[in-house]
């Protein structure tokens, strides 16, 4: 794993209403072609940092830079050229599109529409075999995995994620967060917000955890995974051990 | 019989205007999700426009160029345009509720200017003398009338056509991607605010073709011609027909219209003196009650919305061009 960031975030204070901010000074670098997640309790600030990232919601101090460029405060719909795709946590997904629709919307200005259409379903066969189909008739791990199509379809460096395992059945869960930690190993850097503790741990390279507005732990997760304190502090030990 | 076939052919003539302001309104709610409560607005700036560089000369008010109706056409046309742009700059930031209370508030406010600046557009009195188009060509009123409809219903086939070839096409399917989900559009490069801006001014500018047909066709236009009972007409023609479909906008439009004209018919034919001069308030809580009983019981509209799907999932011209 190469050592470099492709994101960094510095001193990000951001929130939903002026003089309010939810994050109060994030720290935060993503490596390379790694998985990091940002782990942390309800109301803790993790959603609000990628879409602060991504561009959706004011950034009021603090810089947030890609791949050396300074991206603070650039619209989101700008964001996707600039290399960095975002996979909302619910509603990712075009319901009365069909599957095809879906992947080709996000390529409708590409040249390479029909090739890259290839390529996404040879990643994804159960899209493939649904293509004609409404994107509503698939199921929730199917959704996710459509949402995550449709974020690489332009080859993005970084894709940002919003809980991606989120109301889905324990299998599904485990299925798209392999597909998130494969994809790193592929070439695309993942940031990625999770409840699901233990889950998450297991797949991600790095971890922040983030309570109140700001940084409180960060580390490898394998080293997160088996602190017993960072574990009963921030992340509950009884869920680590149930989930 | 001819009193009848001329009757057809006016009550034809109207229904069609009126449908080609619903599928302009259903590009904007059916397609894109947004909540034009100012329908009004934009069909009273079409008739305007096309009346003020159309109509005959006035020393009292500006206006009256007695220009060609090509102009006078794509003149009220811009009008409509120019005023959506404008109306939707200041408010498509606004969400759905917020959107409709908006843009209901303008076509007051703009309803109320056509009733008084009397220097531009007549007052209450509206402006008369429109020359109707290409009547000299016609020997009389019944063949006028009878030419007159064609040119309407193939104005409405042609708006028809092109708004099913832009909601089967790409830019089409991002439209309907934005009325779903704005954020997940915006997350996938989709300029929600740019596209919602653009398909907001195309509806209008079609309401604004509306505007145009109806002064072309009375020869007059006054600010009752734009009151808000019209926004909700056209509301009530695309909830009956099916929001998010072309072929339902028409057809709620002809149904609704129908219903319009016959009430007014029947109860001045059949019900009592006393009764007959509640005509107009009786019509109004009819359309409201439709609109009620519609969003209840079927919410979806008589034709709803299509779901495409196909063998290949590829259907829109010039997209397939590699698919096997």
């Amino acid at each position: 794993m190469s050592g470099d960031s492709i994101l960094t975030v510095e001193g990000v204070e951001a929130g939903y209403v002026k003089d309010l901010p939810i994050l109060r000074g994030i720290n935060l670098a993503v490596r390379r072609n790694a998985l990091t997640a940002i782990i942390g309790p309800n109301g803790a600030g993790k959603s609000t940092l990628i879409k602060a990232i991504a561009g959706l919601v004011p950034v009021s101090a603090g810089t947030v830079t890609l791949d050396g460029t300074q991206i603070t405060g650039i619209r989101a719909d700008r964001m996707a050229d600039l290399g960095m795709a975002y996979v909302p946590q619910t509603d990712n997904i075009f319901k009365t599109l069909t599957i095809r629709q879906n992947l080709a919307l996000v390529l409708r200005l590409s040249r390479r529409r029909e090739a890259r259409l290839e390529e996404l379903f040879a990643l994804f066969p159960p899209l493939k075999d649904k293509q004609a189909d409404p994107a509503a008739s698939l199921s929730g791990g199917q959704r996710q995995m459509l949402a995550v199509a449709m974020a690489l379809a332009r080859e993005p460096s970084l894709i940002l994620m919003d809980e991606p395992s989120a109301g889905l059945a324990p299998k599904a869960a485990a299925e798209v967060l392999d597909l998130a930690h494969r994809l790193t190993r592929e070439g695309v850097s993942i940031l990625l917000v999770e409840q699901n503790v233990k889950q998450a741990l297991r797949v991600s390279d790095h971890c922040y955890i983030l309570a109140e507005g700001r940084n409180q732990v960060d580390g490898p997760a394998a080293d997160i995974l088996a602190d017993p304190i960072v574990g009963e502090i921030y992340l509950g030990r009884r869920r680590m051990n149930d989930a | 019989m001819i009193g009848v076939i001329s009757y057809l052919a006016f009550f034809g003539t109207v229904a069609a205007i009126l449908a080609i302001a619903v599928l302009g309104l259903n590009l904007q709610w059916g397609n894109t999700g947004l909540f034009n409560g100012g329908v009004a607005a934009f069909f009273g700036a079409g008739a305007y426009g096309a009346m003020m560089l159309g109509g005959p000369a006035d020393p009292q008010q500006l206006g009256g160029f007695a220009l060609p109706y090509p102009i006078a056409f794509a003149g009220g046309i811009g009008l409509a345009a120019l005023v959506a742009w404008a109306v939707g700059l200041l408010t498509l930031r606004l969400r759905h509720d917020y959107l409709a209370i908006a843009t209901f508030g303008v076509a007051v406010a703009l309803e109320a200017v056509a009733r008084n600046a009397e220097w531009l557009t007549g007052g209450a009195k509206g402006m008369r003398g429109f020359p109707r188009p290409f009547e000299g060509l016609f020997a009389d009123q019944f063949t006028y009338n009878l030419a007159f409809l064609g040119f309407v219903v193939i104005i409405l086939i042609a708006v028809y056509a092109g708004l099913e070839r832009l909601v089967r096409s790409p830019y089409g399917r991002v439209l309907r991607a934005i009325r779903e989900d704005e954020v997940a559009a915006r997350a996938l490069g989709k300029n929600a605010t740019r596209l919602r801006l653009e398909a907001f001014v195309l509806g209008s500018a079609i309401i604004g073709v509306a505007g145009v047909l109806y002064v072309s066709f009375y020869a007059f236009i006054s600010p009752q011609d734009m009151a808000p009972i019209l926004t909700f007409q056209i509301w009530a023609m695309l909830i009956v027909g099916g929001a998010g479909n072309n072929r339902g906008a028409v057809l709620g439009a002809f149904l609704i219209w129908g219903a319009w004209t016959s009430s007014g018919f029947l109860l001045s034919k059949f019900a009592p003196t006393a009764v007959q001069i509640y005509t107009g308030p009786i019509q109004y809580i009819m359309i409201g009650s439709v609109i009620v009983g519609m969003l209840l019981w079927r919410p979806q509209g008589l034709l709803p919305e299509r779901i495409e799907r196909t063998k290949t999932g590829n259907e829109a011209p010039g997209e397939n061009a590699s698919q096997g």
